[in-house]
């Protein structure tokens, strides 16, 4: 879709200036255009990836330990900390105090954390180790190109 | 009763709670730092002066609210209590989402402070009432990770009461529903009447005086000597404490009357050109406040002052207040009027402590009309632009040229932590 750039009043140098959705069809007079129905609003990332802002944080990664899972370093995570971690869930979760991204995964009803690449250890947590989970990664972002 | 009370009060029964963040911004701390929550944590307030939080194990160990960070230091070092400057970016956007969250277990919300909310819980079975606390508790603390602790009474000052039975009685569990008359009396027969929302060091002295002790003797005094002695406000406590409520929810807040912007200096200032520096600091973000909440002034005050403990110094302190030609939020315009304003008042010779601003007779923007309308729409888009431009690029992206650009009067925050949520610049980093 098209925009125009219209200036409210063409003399006035400090008017607002709104931006106006445009269609590149031929306006009838007397019959209107098929599209000004189905006009909708711009997409919002916001919306798209962050269904729970107040429980939503941004972390980013470090590390080369989840490859595996398509997480490199320096790519940001949406962290979803109102979800129940569930097997197979990448998590972010503490282990001897530091925060850690890693893959969950449910065994004989243990609970692991597995890294995503083979050079990295995998944990069974364990009560010493004052584990909790932290929150759901939901999302990864990384960037394609670098300038 | 209720025939003696007439009709201004509700013969409805209310269920009121508050909800009130453990130790808020140390909580907010852990939050981004698991290696905290074994250990104490304080936060100071600006410039690094003063204890203004404590975690539960701070506490133990007797670190006083309030208590000079200085004197404190010892006692800080011998049990490796973790000391953080405030970041009010990071509570602020923190408060936000627990505010956010009460917001979903009732439509009826107070924000009372940045760590306090009052909720009505009207339509709730009372049997419920439990669970339904422990419900959102558990929710703030997962979705935030804030623990907070819930009291629950039929007015807003029996809901304060119940607050601080949850938050001191660890056998609570965090939630404290005080419902039950003969439970109320028990309880106020064991608080300090000092303790009682509303009644403060002056009037509790003058209570014990007479023979009021507890919040308990106080509610058992005859209604008429507490209005005599106490006024209107009294009775309201004593109404309240009784479990008639007089105090309705403020759902709404109140237009703002006024816009303070002052801190205390690094170190000592004394050239005026460093005092100009800060003023037009503090005038900026005056006007971004003003334009945030879109308001407009018309007087601005401004005052500097000298650190009066320090006793072998000279001291002064002055205002000025100053008057503007139409309504403005502009920051050039006012960062330019205060700047007149302190040339008026600064004299040489004094090493200044603080300085701040004033806005007064603050209007709502869309409000004002008449003269000088195309000054103002010109200053309206240039503001815009200013605004969006910092909100973009981090803010002090554009700033005026006297504003300068060391700031070397600027606060002391040493240690600050990152602003996790508010800078991209600041994410939190985990080990991938």
């Amino acid at each position: 879709m098209n925009k125009l750039k219209l200036t409210k009043h063409q003399n006035d140098p400090v008017a607002e200036k709104i931006e106006i959705p445009m269609f590149a069809d031929k306006v009838s007079a007397g019959f209107p255009s098929p599209a000004s129905d189905y006009m909708e609003h711009k997409l919002d990332l916001n919306e798209y990836l962050i269904p729970h802002p107040a429980a939503t944080f941004i972390v980013r990664a470090s590390g080369t330990s989840m490859l595996d899972s398509n997480i490199q370093s320096g790519d940001l995570l949406i962290v979803d900390k109102s979800l129940t971690p569930k097997h197979n869930d990448i998590v972010i979760a503490s282990i001897f105090g530091d925060l850690t991204v890693k893959k969950i995964k449910k065994k004989y009803k243990k609970i692991f954390l597995v890294s995503g690449n083979s050079n990295y250890p995998n944990f069974e947590i364990k009560e010493e180790m004052e584990c909790f989970l932290w929150g759901v990664v939901t999302y990864v972002i990384h960037a394609t190109v670098v300038r | 009763m209720q025939q003696l009370l007439g009709n201004n009060y509700k013969s409805k029964q209310e269920i009121y709670s508050l909800i009130d963040c453990n130790s808020f911004y140390a909580s907010c701390e852990r939050i981004f730092n698991p290696r905290l929550f074994s250990k104490a944590v304080v936060v100071l307030s600006n410039n690094d002066g003063c204890i203004i939080a404590r975690s539960d194990e701070a506490k133990k160990i007797g670190i006083k609210m309030g208590e000079p960070y200085f004197k404190a230091k010892n006692i800080i070092k011998k049990n490796n209590v973790q000391v953080f400057s405030s970041n009010y970016s990071l509570y602020g956007d923190i408060s936000q989402r627990v505010m956010e969250i009460l917001s979903r277990f009732s439509p009826e919300i107070e924000i009372y402070s940045i760590d306090e909310a009052f909720l009505k819980f009207d339509g709730i079975n009372k049997g419920d009432l439990y669970d339904y606390c422990h419900n959102i508790r558990q929710t703030i603390k997962k979705w935030v990770g804030i623990p907070v602790s819930i009291g629950v009474g039929n007015t807003k000052t029996l809901a304060k009461v119940a607050n601080r039975i949850a938050k001191n009685d660890k056998k609570r569990k965090g939630v404290c529903i005080l419902l039950d008359s003969a439970e109320i009396s028990l309880e106020l027969a064991n608080l300090d009447v000092a303790e009682v929302w509303g009644i403060g060091k002056k009037l509790s002295k003058f209570l014990k005086q007479n023979n009021i002790c507890c919040a308990n003797d106080f509610v058992q005094r005859d209604r008429r000597w507490i209005r005599q002695h106490m006024g209107v406000v009294g009775e309201r406590i004593s109404m309240e404490l009784l479990g008639f409520s007089c105090l309705s929810l403020e759902m709404i807040p109140n237009l703002r009357k006024n816009c303070c912007v002052s801190r205390s200096f690094g170190s000592p200032v004394e050239t005026i050109n460093d005092l100009s520096e800060s003023v037009a600091c503090y005038a900026t973000r005056a006007s971004e406040k003003l334009r945030e909440e879109e308001l407009v002034t018309s007087v601005m005050s401004l005052f500097l002052l000298t650190n009066h403990f320090n006793k072998n110094d000279p001291q002064y302190s002055n205002s000025v207040k100053i008057q503007f030609d139409y309504p403005t939020n502009d920051t050039i315009i006012i960062v330019k009027k205060a700047l007149q304003g302190l040339r008026k008042i600064y004299r040489p010779g004094y090493r200044y402590k603080k300085a701040g601003v004033i806005m007064l007779d603050l209007s709502i923007e869309s409000n004002i009309q008449g003269l000088f309308e195309t000054d103002r729409i010109k200053s309206k888009s240039l503001m815009k632009s200013f605004d969006l431009i910092n909100f973009r690029y981090g803010s002090d992206t554009i700033c005026t040229a006297a504003e300068g650009v060391k700031k070397l009067w600027s606060m002391q925050r040493q240690r600050i932590s990152p602003c996790y949520t508010t800078r991209f610049s600041d994410l939190l980093k985990v080990k991938s």
